[in-house]
């Protein structure tokens, strides 16, 4: 038994504790189990006391799979979640059973799955293998994606050498659901167990125990713990389960996602506080030969449990007969406080489900590691600024339209789409269902957040909420998805912690919630930790408007809120790393004061329809930002932008705090009047872009800027 | 109007094709692709999607779905018009119900954009979201009145810019481009309109 707990991952400790807690030895069988629950994928050891500090207010069912946010008789239900690891090694199917998955946390609450977002970061494309694994990711999100019919809106693809073989992959759904239709994950007893979707086989196994690792450099062992995806019996099964949630014979549903039928049944039992008894012989199985404890941590995809009250047995199977799904009858749920274990006639295991769900947790160490003070040290020196260097930063992979990616993703399906990707900030949707309009975004900064993880981790929280205002929607609350490497580093406690507090800050100045979120740890290869990068997915609402980029020629340009000065902190700037090579020095933080009286003074001004255009600065500066705004409108520019010697810095500058916008008319009054800092930068013109001594063809720009990706991927 | 939505498993445009319908005040119901009831209709749409997953090739596995004999039977009565969009489009040209195929893309990839269209010597755009949309016209065939949707910057190599054809005599109608994703002004494009227009037109005819 000793070499068995420990090949599975379980250390002497948790063994202990494990014993001391049941009052004897597990079994062969239950060891396998608690493997499962208590690895770092499903027992969130390292990170569960810090994840309970998020602010939940105004969150709904912020315990179930996935919370949400109500909009008149609705929730929207949403939610990221990471498939990093499977990426890593089979990238199509990582990425397209890492869709399926969130899709299912979604789908179990009774909604139905409306749009999906995702966060991409790679290493640099340099390296034929970093190209190999974002191709297919991509393929892999658009096979499964476009065939469930589920439009991918929007989402962020990212560059960083860290990530080069730790690919992060971040999917976000989201769903809708009447009020009164959401089922929850609590059993009772008296219920009937059901199993409906695909052939339990033997792929993915171990896969929850296999998110909880480094990966290792032969992959060929990791191979077998990837699931693998079927779209058409996904899509199928999504209507299915739609269909038979709505039956009021139905007192809990439960998606098998990370240790498959043994977290998704035992969790039931625990939430409803009572036991289950299931008998194994009655999972449909696609392999026969299989072990009780393979057909129970076995992650085969595109399944779902049910406990239904017995006498609607025969109006569920004859849902799940209409659409072909097989479905079986595989267990109970009873009073005792007991999870049973039934393989031929014989119980093979039997634990309370509270051991079994409550695993041990650790505290982590919050002292700063020496890089944080060696970085922050750091210098360079800044040239001045060239004509390439515009140039060279539209091209650059981070900068440069990401059409070759997203033009493959169905973002159009079920008529909800209010824009095409790229063209605004976040991706908006229409609820017809209530004639209301939402917004979605994803962002993180993996430089800032290495160099800072607490500052850094607010800063990328702002970024969302820059990104929802700056397209007219007013922000109601995030999923996080908080990518790590190995929780037993000590600087990895201390980027893990100092981030949750960071992203709990920030949630609370902004007064919304955290409304689901997910945590991946082990992001490494033996040469290789990532930088720290919680991935933030935020919502907004908006009543009435479908705010649209209407700029025109002569239209007045502004920046407002913060300035770059020659004091300003700008570290973890994207043009530092592009073209000195660095990363380093101190980097700005968020006046959250300033923030909120932006954010109102620009929804102000576009219910008034006072402006023309709007982007946040973020990523690329605000050279970048205002290049956006010009792509968008296919406009040219002329002014002056750059204010202080550094034009490198003056241009490409990442700082908090503000935002462009356009006007057809002058706006100084209404920024007086709010106190609004701003800085008159030009105006709209046709062909060319010209500030300061520069000049530019804009077409030539726009050419550059929708081609560098593109054939950087086919060469 | 009477408008029948023929859904098969993996099919994925049905709600948005009925609610384009119902906007028209069309009196819509789906049809599950192992019913064999076409009666009281007046148009019958093949909507997008993956009907039974798309193995093989795209529309392989529906030809021989129980729905597609009674399409047949619809069409031979001259009962109303047959709409098939994307996917249903596909169909009907592995069915033989119109000429030629739909195979892979030039670029070989799945294409989502908005696409402008030649329809009836006017402009309109309409979203385009598919892997196998390349038209491949049948040699020595002259489809010239056929033609009804003509791409103007061909995206997925179709032959003769074909985005649509239009078998006026047997009524049946298919193109690869959405135009029921293309009626609602919350989402933007509103061109989706005259292609239903055009549909209660000819059924008027």
């Amino acid at each position: 038994m000793t070499q068995l707990y420990k090949n599975l991952g379980l250390s002497d400790l948790e063994y202990e504790e494990i014993k001391k807690r049941l009052k004897r030895e597990p079994n062969e069988l239950e060891t396998y189990l608690f493997s499962a629950m208590w690895s770092e994928h499903c027992g969130y050891k390292h990170s569960k006391k810090y994840i309970s500090m998020f602010p939940k207010k105004n969150a709904i069912c912020a315990q179930e799979n996935s919370g949400g946010i109500g909009i008149g008789e609705h929730v929207i239900f949403f939610k990221a979640e990471s498939h990093n690891h499977p990426s890593a090694v089979e990238p199509f199917q990582g990425a397209a059973t890492g869709i399926g998955g969130i899709i299912r946390d979604i789908l179990t609450l009774g909604a139905r799955p409306i749009a999906l977002l995702n966060s991409l970061k790679f290493g640099s494309l340099q390296e034929g293998r970093n190209k190999y694994l974002l191709d297919g990711v991509v393929k892999g999100i658009s096979s499964y994606g476009n065939s469930t019919g589920i439009p991918t809106i929007g989402g962020e693809t990212g560059f960083e050498d860290c990530f080069s073989l730790s690919p992060l992959v971040n999917v976000l759904a989201v769903g809708i659901v009447k009020k009164s239709d959401i089922k929850k994950s609590s059993a009772m007893p008296g219920g009937i167990v059901m199993l409906l979707g695909s052939y339990t086989g033997k792929d993915g196994i171990h896969g929850a125990s296999f998110a909880s690792k480094e990966l290792k450099k032969d992959k060929k062992e990791d191979k077998l713990s990837v699931q693998i995806a079927d779209p058409f019996t996904k899509k199928v099964v999504i209507e299915a389960t739609l269909e038979i949630l709505k039956s009021e014979g139905i007192i809990a549903a439960q998606d098998c996602g990370a240790a498959g039928l043994l977290s998704s049944t035992s969790e039931m039992a625990y939430k409803g506080n009572c036991g289950m008894e299931l008998y194994l012989d009655k999972v449909h199985l696609r392999e026969h030969d299989m072990k009780p404890w393979e057909i129970m941590l076995s992650e085969s995809q595109e399944r779902m449990v049910f406990i239904v009250k017995p006498n609607f047995v025969q109006e569920i199977t004859n849902i799940a007969n209409k659409y072909d799904i097989k479905i079986s009858e595989i267990g109970k749920t009873i009073e005792q406080k007991e999870y049973r274990i039934f393989f031929n006639g014989n119980m093979e295991a039997n634990i309370p489900p509270e051991v079994l769900n409550n695993c041990i947790t650790y505290d982590l160490k919050d002292s700063e590691p020496n890089y944080i003070n060696e970085y922050k040290r750091k210098t360079y020196k800044e040239l001045p600024l060239q004509k390439q260097n515009i140039i060279d930063i539209l091209k650059c992979h981070d900068i440069a339209s990401k059409k070759y990616i997203y033009s493959q993703y169905d973002y159009t399906v079920g008529n909800r789409t209010l824009t095409k990707p790229e063209s605004t900030s976040s991706s908006g949707l229409w609820i017809k269902e209530e004639n209301k309009f939402i917004a979605f975004t994803m962002d993180s900064n993996p430089r800032q957040c290495f160099l800072n993880p607490y500052e850094g981790s607010v800063n990328t929280v702002y970024e969302a909420f820059r990104n929802i205002t700056a397209s007219g929607f007013k922000p109601s609350g995030i999923t996080d998805c908080l990518n790590f490497a190995s929780p037993e580093d000590i600087g990895v406690q201390y980027q893990f912690v100092k981030s949750v507090e960071g992203i709990s800050k920030a949630c609370i100045e902004l007064n919304i919630p955290v409304v689901s979120g997910n945590v991946s740890f082990y992001n490494e290869t033996p040469d290789n930790k990532i930088y720290p990068t919680p991935v933030i997915g935020m919502m907004g609402i908006s009543e009435n408007n479908i705010f649209k980029n209407s700029i025109k020629e002569n239209d007045f340009v502004y920046l407002i809120g913060k300035d770059i000065d020659e004091k300003t902190y700008t570290g973890g700037s994207l043009y530092q790393k592009l073209f000195y090579n660095f990363t380093g020095g101190e980097i700005d933080t968020v006046n959250s004061e300033l923030e909120l009286k932006l954010s109102t003074f620009i929804l102000q001004m576009i219910n008034k329809n006072n402006i023309s255009g709007c982007n946040d600065i973020s990523k690329g500066g605000l050279f970048i930002s205002l290049f956006e705004l010009l792509h968008n409108a296919k406009k040219g520019f002329k002014g002056d932008i750059i204010n202080i010697k550094e034009g490198q810095k003056a241009l490409f500058g990442e700082i908090t705090g503000r935002y462009i916008i356009t006007s057809h008319r002058t706006l100084e009054e209404e920024m007086k009047k709010n106190l609004i800092p701003y800085r008159f930068l030009g105006k709209i013109q046709s062909e060319t872009l010209e500030f300061n001594d520069f000049r530019f063809n804009i077409k030539e720009l726009f050419d550059i800027y929708e081609k560098a990706f593109e054939s950087e991927l086919n060469s | 109007m009477k408008a029948g939505i023929i859904v098969f498993p993996g099919t994925n445009c049905d709600r948005d094709t009925f609610e384009a319908c119902s906007f028209f005040g069309w009196e819509c119901r789906y049809i599950w692709h192992n019913e064999t009831d076409l009666n009281n209709l007046d148009a019958i749409f093949l909507p997008g999607g993956f009907s039974y997953g798309d193995y093989i090739c795209s529309g392989r596995l529906a030809k021989f779905s129980p729905i597609i004999q009674e399409v047949k039977n619809f069409i031979k009565r001259k009962q109303g018009i047959i709409i098939g969009i994307c996917n249903g489009f596909q169909i009907l040209c592995e069915t033989k119900l119109l000429p030629g195929v739909l195979t892979t893309n030039i670029n070989n990839k799945f294409i989502c954009d908005d696409t402008v269209l030649t329809f009836q010597n006017t402009e309109i755009t309409l979203p385009i979201a598919h892997k196998e949309g390349r038209y491949i016209a049948p040699k020595g065939k002259n489809l010239c009145n056929m033609m009804f949707l003509q791409y103007k910057n061909n995206p997925n190599g179709s032959d003769y810019d074909i985005a649509g054809l239009y078998d006026r005599e047997n009524k049946i109608l298919a193109m690869m481009p959405h135009p029921e994703r293309a009626v609602f002004k919350e989402t933007g494009l509103t061109d989706g309109r005259k292609i239903f227009e055009f549909i209660q037109k000819e059924l008027n005819k």
